[in-house]
């Protein structure tokens, strides 16, 4: 007996990779590049859109029924806003240079087309088991492009990984750096993110040819 | 040979290797296939003429590199001469031995990778290799400093070719000039190798900090730290100058233009719009200095009263007007638009020069600028044109023909 039916599994396992928020839909771009320089802020953009967009789901479908559709796009706009707001407020008390880092994106997860987009398209139409496992695949397909971004932009850009200095000092120059390697400073500039889901995306088309759209 | 190769073309014919065979076979020899006899005229000026004819154009200014290459470097050390005399102090064995250990490997490794790349896209897609990167292969080394290290340069190559053009579809569909691309890769990337006063010379880098540095700041560099300069207009004009490998030669930059006017390759109209662009900004800053609106201690200052038309003889606005923004691709397509994608180049250039905070250099963030904007300056001349020929068409008056066919209709001009 599986633990979800297969129904139920492609909800998570769809945003992954073919129907992916980022690479497939074009969404939620502008916080993939702003926050992307660095791998631990892009994992906790990912955590927080995580939470989110999965709790956020739910509310949502749960109150589906009762909201008028007339203004369902402001009750929207308030359930996101109440949970970036505590997103915001635990990233505060607990990792406070990480928040100045992410410094206004973390309040822009409200604008993430993301969020609004499974709000309109699935939370609205779907039960609240469904919807959470749609929310969470899909904050999972963002959150892996923005890990994968972070990730070859922090190791090419600064030479570390989470802040660790995995090829060696630049200054002492030990590792990598003592034949001669420098770190490359357009990955850190925002468009090298532009590049790099460019290629994610040039890389997932070409593996799979049925994504390429008609011209 | 030329047969050897045939037959192993032949023998590889279908297979997935056949690009490369074809390409190599076709870059040596012409190929067996075309017709000999019977009534084809084929022109002469395909691609592989234009590329080699730019190359050709190139040449002097890759010599004159490699030369200045060994010149700068002894005169750093030993101090420039008292009395220049061109054989004595410039084309010396030693000079050409410096540039031939330091320009020719960036030649090599431009060309390697980037044909490599081309052969390599060329078998996966499965078309014919274009001749697109062998005008590209020789601009990049002329374009970056003489010590660039050549594994950042080969990462800038394989970055522009894929990037700036593999991505589009290849040689004729780029957006961007793919030469420029890779500078200004290698500029955002690795800052430190592309600007300030050690870069220009060979071995300044190395030496720095020990009891024998050497220096050697462009003159737009002492410019923008609003110091003189201690090169002569001549100088200038000629190149003994440090600055790129190949850009500091406006003479040869100008004989190699000419070339390329006169075989009609490049565009004059680009090119004059680019000098007149150039100087008009250049004389509008000189006025603002003239008029006493820019006081003495602005940061501004010594680049804003630099003598308008000597823009053109320094840092490389000279060498991408003329081999640059020429580029038939990256350019706009229209007469008249060429003229504004010119102009603007120029009136750019020099503007982004005065103003860039971090390099005093504009030229190849100004084509660039240009190339993005090419399409739509060609858009707008080709809807310029058709609005006027409207208007024209209403108010001409149509006269129909005495004769019985109503369809024939005569059109004047009112």
């Amino acid at each position: 007996m599986a633990l979800l039916s297969k129904k139920d599994a492609n909800l998570i396992k769809d945003p992954l990779a073919d129907n992916n928020p980022i690479t497939i839909q074009v969404l939620g771009i502008c916080s993939a590049l702003a926050i992307t320089a660095e791998l631990k802020a892009s994992v906790v953009m990912a955590v927080s859109v995580l939470f989110v967009l999965g709790v956020g789901n739910v509310v949502i479908s749960l109150i589906r029924n009762i909201i008028p559709a007339k203004i369902r796009i402001i009750v929207q706009l308030v359930v996101v806003a109440s949970l970036v707001i505590i997103v915001d407020q635990v990233l505060k008390a607990f990792a406070y240079e990480l928040s100045k880092t992410l410094s206004v994106f973390v309040g822009l997860i409200i604008t993430n087309c993301i969020i609004m987009g499974r709000f309109e398209a699935f939370a609205l139409g779907n039960g609240p088991w469904k919807s959470f496992l749609d929310g969470i695949g899909n904050a999972l397909g963002y959150g892996v492009i923005l890990v994968i971004v972070g990730f070859f932009r922090e190791l090419l850009g600064s030479g570390t990984l989470f802040g660790m200095k995995v090829l060696g000092d630049p200054v002492t120059k030990t590792g990598l750096y003592s034949i001669g390697y420098e770190n490359n400073g357009f990955m850190i500039i925002p468009p090298a993110a532009l590049i790099v889901v460019g290629i994610i995306i040039w890389v997932q088309r070409s593996r799979n040819r049925e994504l390429i759209e008609e011209a | 040979m030329k047969e050897k190769l045939h037959q192993i073309k032949l023998k590889y014919q279908g297979k997935k290797m056949a690009p490369a065979f074809n390409a190599l076979h076709t870059f040596l020899y012409t190929p067996n296939e075309t017709t000999h006899s019977g009534g084809h005229i084929r022109g002469a000026d395909d691609l592989k003429r234009t590329m080699n004819t730019v190359i050709l154009a190139l040449v002097p200014c890759l010599l004159f590199g490699m030369f200045n290459a060994g010149y700068q470097h002894y005169s750093a050390i030993n101090g420039f001469p008292e009395s220049f005399s061109l054989f004595d102090h410039f084309l010396t064995w030693d000079n050409f031995w410096v540039g031939v250990t330091t320009v020719l490997p960036l030649v090599v490794v431009s060309y390697g990778i980037g044909l490599g790349i081309e052969f390599l896209f060329a078998v996966i897609k499965g078309h014919e290799v274009e001749e697109g990167y062998l005008v590209t292969g020789m601009l990049v080394p002329l374009i970056v400093p003489v010590d660039t290290p050549l594994w950042m340069l080969a990462i800038a190559v394989a970055f522009g070719v894929v990037i700036g053009k593999e991505v589009f579809g290849g040689t004729g569909m780029n957006i961007l000039n793919p030469a420029l691309t890779i500078r200004a890769f290698l500029f955002f990337a690795y800052p430190t190798w592309m600007s300030g006063d050690k870069v220009w010379v060979h071995e300044a880098v190395e030496r720095a900090g020990t009891a024998d540095a050497i220096s050697g700041e462009t003159v737009l560099g002492s410019l923008a730290a609003g110091s003189d300069y201690s090169y002569s207009l001549a100088d200038m004009f000629y190149g003994f100058i440090p600055g790129s490998v190949g850009e500091t030669s406006t003479l040869l930059i100008l004989l190699g233009g000419l070339f390329l006017i006169f075989s009609k390759i490049a565009s004059w109209r680009i090119m004059v719009s680019a000098v007149v662009g150039a100087l008009a900004m250049g004389l509008i800053f000189n006025g603002i200095v003239d008029a006493g609106w820019l006081p003495e201690y602005s940061k501004f200052y010594t680049l804003m009263s630099f003598p308008y038309w000597q823009h053109l003889l320094v840092g490389g606005l000279a060498f991408g007007i003329v081999f640059m923004a020429t580029d038939p691709v990256t350019g706009s397509q229209t007469n008249k638009g060429k003229w504004y994608y010119g102009f603007f180049i120029g009136f750019l250039s020099v503007m982004i020069r005065v103003f860039n905070p971090g390099y005093p250099e504009g030229v190849f963030l100004a084509i660039l600028l240009m190339n993005v904007f090419a399409p739509t300056i060609d858009h707008y001349v080709v809807r310029g044109n058709i609005k006027k020929r409207l208007k024209r068409f209403k108010t001409a008056t149509i006269y129909p023909k005495s004769s019985d066919e109503v369809d024939s209709l005569k059109t004047e001009t009112a």
